[in-house]
């Protein structure tokens, strides 16, 4: 199923990448394999920052109009995410299927992302989440930017609609903030939304799951070339290096500057 | 006033300055301050009644709220009123001059007590009229944070406090008697335990849900739990605004229970009793349900006490097994049955109990409502507690023991022990060196 582009004055079309991780509540533990956490009793979870980029999407569509395109790996329980989307106001949901199952690198999704991407071809921004708890890379929308040859811009903590353009607001760090505006195509990293993601009413969730379909797209090919390799997986190791100082705060205060001092790192 | 604490003053509408002029013969009279000081006339029709009661009055569950006559019976008796302003009637009148309540505060504040119903002589009902407007507030997603939180916890978890499902009877190992979990051992059971969130994962639930389980064993009760199955009925959420996440609860809860075969279902929660008896019929699913007093006090005889506990002991009324569902017996003659306790009631028991403010989603707006009260409702309870004298305040709503203790921390009153029924009653059985 194809939507039409609406035509309305400056309406955009805002495509939203969301990926699915382990959620922390559980105990992870390390696969047989070594290279993967163990998947087959972990319950799945939107990556936070994804959350924050469908909310930003749905911010400019309310003010500009136009659509907002959830797209996601078939990764577990990313029904549930895609189903919510559409009950917080998002249009439709794509899933990519076909995918290896187990963690999939960055390189590889940003590459299966640009394909449809590129199929879809209609679309005037893709958001997605500057991080995820489990990206490697770390670099998902610059990816996806460099793929296609699209203006990427990371960080970004508001995407503000002007005209037919972005108004982009980034975080440079030391407190630093940029402004750009973004015409034509641009794929954003986000940080943070302008507001904090909106709540999915439960029966507009259930209502969703049943009046909506979630459209799928083949997994294609992918040669990936060369690149890193997980090679182990394994918890922080504890070295049991924590030591305990005795004393009234005076005494404790003294110790303390005898480890630094002997430690070399002040003179 | 009864027992400390203060209200928080109202905040004042009418003019510091007034002059008072007379239509026919144009004289000025300053009224500014006097004590009978005229002000702006409100004329009713000002406001919009479509936008206001009318509003509401036509949501289903909302109708009674346009029922109110001002009498102001309901006022003195809520207990909300007492840390701040606040009744059906003061609801109703702001309501009818122009506060929209669908995206005010004053709608978080109500607890669904019902205590304002017990005396109301037009039956204007908060129970049903909160969660109608609320449940408009949250399908237009103007809901609390804090409760919005608790909300996709339960949905995603099963439970409130967005804990491991997976862990949900991890309690069990410390109860030293075997607990029976019906997924590993489906054989029919006499009594389906339905622990409830709190029992199941604030450390202190658990201490009183280990001690339940000792108590049903020396008891010989055939029970068994739903252990990582089960889901929190989901009562709070449905009251706090979010049917469509009770609807789901019911769905999923019902499924489960479905699969197995037990006489009776047992709960200390007064919450998910009362859904279980009021709620859950109206869906089509009837169950035996008794709160776990009500399973315990026929069997004062076949108790066999060892230890007498010494104490001055006061009893919290839970709402929801109280008012809402008239159980005020079962849970005094267990803590009368208990040799050397000395069982003194507060002013406000029974019919008039005070709430401890964590009914109908109240348990997860402390934070939100801090900005409108002047203390806590568990806060206004504990003082009342220590006045009496008590050492002990006992409860038995698996809410109540988290909310009690915090509460006699900040107001000073460390020296009472806050303690469910069932943990009294193990102790006098002799703990566990008696199982
Ligand atoms: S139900 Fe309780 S808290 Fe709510 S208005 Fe009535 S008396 Fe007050
Ligand atoms: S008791 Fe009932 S009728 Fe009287 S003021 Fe309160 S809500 Fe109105």
């Amino acid at each position: 199923m194809k939507v039409r582009r609406i035509e309305k004055g400056g309406a955009l079309k805002i495509v939203v990448g969301m990926r699915q991780l382990a959620d922390l509540v559980e105990e992870l533990e390390v696969a047989d394999s070594g290279v993967d956490i163990d998947r087959d009793f972990v319950k799945f979870v939107s990556n936070e920052w994804d959350e924050a980029a469908l909310e930003e999407a749905l911010l400019i569509k309310e003010a500009v109009g136009g659509e907002v395109v959830v797209i996601a790996l078939d990764e577990p329980d990313v029904d549930q995410t895609l189903y919510s989307a559409i009950a917080k106001g998002a249009d439709r949901a794509v899933k990519i299927v076909g995918v290896e199952e187990g963690w999939t690198p960055t390189r590889l999704r940003a590459q299966l992302l640009s394909k449809w991407l590129k199929s879809e071809g209609d679309w005037d921004a893709f958001l997605t989440g500057v991080q995820a708890a489990d990206d490697l890379d770390g670099q998902l929308a610059g990816l996806i930017g460099a793929t296609l040859g699209v203006p990427h811009a990371a960080v970004v903590s508001k995407a503000e609609p002007e005209g037919s353009s972005l108004r982009i607001t980034q975080e440079l760090g030391g407190g630093t903030l940029s402004e750009s505006v973004a015409t034509g195509k641009v794929v954003l990293g986000i940080q943070a939304g302008r507001q904090a993601p909106r709540y999915a009413p439960i029966t507009r969730i259930r209502q969703a799951m049943s009046t909506s379909t979630i459209e799928t797209f083949d997994a294609q090919e992918i040669d990936l070339g060369p690149g890193p390799k997980v090679r182990k997986i394994y918890p922080p190791q504890s070295k049991g290096q924590a030591t305990m100082l005795d004393g009234d705060p005076v005494e404790v205060a003294e110790k303390i500057v005898e480890l630094i001092r002997a430690k070399g790192l002040v003179r | 006033m009864p027992v400390g604490g203060k209200k928080q003053s109202p905040v004042a509408v009418e003019l510091e300055e007034a002059v008072v002029v007379s239509k026919i013969s144009g004289r000025e009279w300053d009224v500014s301050g006097a004590w009978n000081r005229m002000f702006e006339s409100r004329v009713l029709t000002d406001y919009s009644y479509s936008k206001g009661l009318g509003k509401i009055a036509q949501l289903d569950g909302g109708e009674s709220l346009e029922y109110c006559y001002g009498c102001g019976k309901c006022v003195p008796v809520c207990p909300v009123d007492l840390v701040s302003e606040y009744g059906p009637r003061k609801i109703h009148r702001k309501v009818q001059t122009g506060v929209d309540l669908f995206s005010s505060d004053e709608l978080w504040k109500c607890t669904t007590c019902g205590n304002c119903l017990r005396v109301c002589p037009k039956g204007v009902n908060m129970i049903e009229i909160m969660p109608a407007v609320r449940e408009v507030a949250v399908g237009d997603g103007k809901v609390p944070d804090e409760l919005q939180g608790i909300f996709e916890k339960t949905f995603r978890y099963g439970n409130a406090l967005g804990e491991n499902p997976r862990r949900r009877h991890a309690w069990t190992k410390g109860a030293s008697v075997p607990i029976r979990v019906l997924s590993s051992d489906p054989t029919p059971a006499d009594v389906l335990f339905y622990v409830e969130d709190y029992w199941s994962y604030h450390p202190r639930g658990q201490q009183a849900a280990q001690a339940f389980s000792r108590i049903l064993t020396r008891l010989g009760v055939d029970f068994a739990i739903l252990g990582a199955e089960e889901k929190t009925v989901g009562d709070s959420q449905r009251l706090a605004g979010e049917k469509g996440l009770f609807d789901a609860l019911v769905e999923d809860v019902t499924a489960t229970l479905g699969k197995y075969e037990f006489q009776r279902i047992v709960t200390p929660d007064p919450h998910a009793f009362n859904a279980l008896v009021k709620e859950y019929p109206k869906r089509g699913f009837t169950y035996d349900v008794l709160h776990y007093t009500q399973l315990l006090s026929p069997q004062i005889e076949k108790m066999n006490f060892v230890n007498s506990i010494d104490k001055k002991v006061t009893f919290h009324d839970p709402c929801y097994l109280g008012r809402h569902n008239g159980e005020y017996d079962a849970p005094r003659k267990l803590l009368k049955a208990i040799p050397g306790i000395d069982l003194v009631e507060m002013g406000r028991c029974k019919e008039n109990s005070y709430c401890c403010g964590g009914g109908g989603g109240g348990m997860w707006l402390d934070g939100f409502n801090s900005n409108h009260l002047s203390e806590r409702l568990s806060e206004r309870r504990v003082r009342e507690a220590a006045t009496t004298g008590a050492e002990i305040l006992a409860v038995c709503c698996p809410y109540e023991v988290s909310r009690f203790e915090d509460a006699a921390k900040s107001t000073g009153n460390e020296h009472l022990r806050v303690v469910d029924i069932a943990e009294l009653l193990d102790e006098a059985l002799g703990g566990v060196e008696t199982v």
